[in-house]
């Protein structure tokens, strides 16, 4: 499938930076005309591996969170999410609705579980002590 | 960001714009700082000009229950956008009924 669009992004592992690259990519997607609700679903699905990077991979030190997206000529976003931080020992756990490894920051352990059921497909790649790439994949409607 | 209003026993706080896990944390330090201090009976939480919320508002409500628990008060979060309700829908808060 030819790609129609592509984007890179890089920024500092910062907690600020979360409202940015959600923003930064809605506003990639936006030449689609995605309806209100497909871009709030992949803002939403952003923001949570983006915060997973920051509070998770880097464990809320200093990092770098890369972000890739293209848009396909079949109107799907492919939006890699990729930080270099601790990575995870067993992906298939982390997946689980309500499991976290922070529940006194308040995490709910839900980021996974939203991720997919706002996006349509949620893939996951990681290798402990070299990081972790989520890729989200979600077709905007012609 | 917040505006809170205490009457009658019942601390409210109108929550406005983005709760991501940047700002939940500063909603969280403002949000117990005011019950900390009132202690209050109904901590109640209003979500109607949120406009983005992601699981780190799941992770706040959550959290606001443990505390009014702690004090001896309740929780209550209305004027849900709908969009927003559905990740309220996957964490198992409405077994709390909290929600309104």
């Amino acid at each position: 499938m030819k790609t129609k669009n592509e984007m890179k992004l890089s920024f500092p592992s910062k907690s600020c930076n979360e409202s940015f690259a959600r923003a930064a990519v809605a506003a990639f997607v936006m030449n689609l005309d995605p309806t209100v609700e497909e871009l709030s679903d992949l803002k939403t699905a952003v923001s949570e591996a983006v915060t997973n990077c920051i509070v998770h991979g880097y464990r809320r030190g200093a990092g770098t969170v890369f972000i890739t997206a293209k848009i396909f000529e079949d109107n799907r976003v492919v939006v890699k999410i990729r930080d270099r931080g601790c990575g995870i020992e067993d992906v298939k756990q982390a997946m689980q609705p309500l499991f976290t490894t922070a529940p006194d920051e308040e995490r709910a352990g839900l980021g996974f579980a939203v991720m997919q059921s706002f996006c349509d497909a949620v893939r996951v790649s990681s290798k402990p002590q070299k990081g972790t790439t989520v890729t989200l994949e979600k077709y905007i409607a012609v | 960001m917040l505006q809170t209003d205490y009457h009658d026993n019942v601390l409210t706080a109108y929550i406005d714009g983005e709760i991501d896990h940047d700002a939940a944390a500063r909603l969280r330090t403002s949000i117990d700082g005011a019950a900390q201090s009132l202690k209050p009976r109904l901590l109640c939480l209003d979500f109607g000009s949120v406009r983005f919320m992601d699981s780190s508002g799941v992770g706040l409500v959550m959290g606001r229950y443990r505390q009014m628990k702690l004090i001896g008060g309740r929780l209550r979060v209305v004027n849900i956008p709908d969009h927003i309700y559905r990740i309220f829908a996957m964490s198992g808060l409405e077994g709390l009924g909290v929600l309104r």
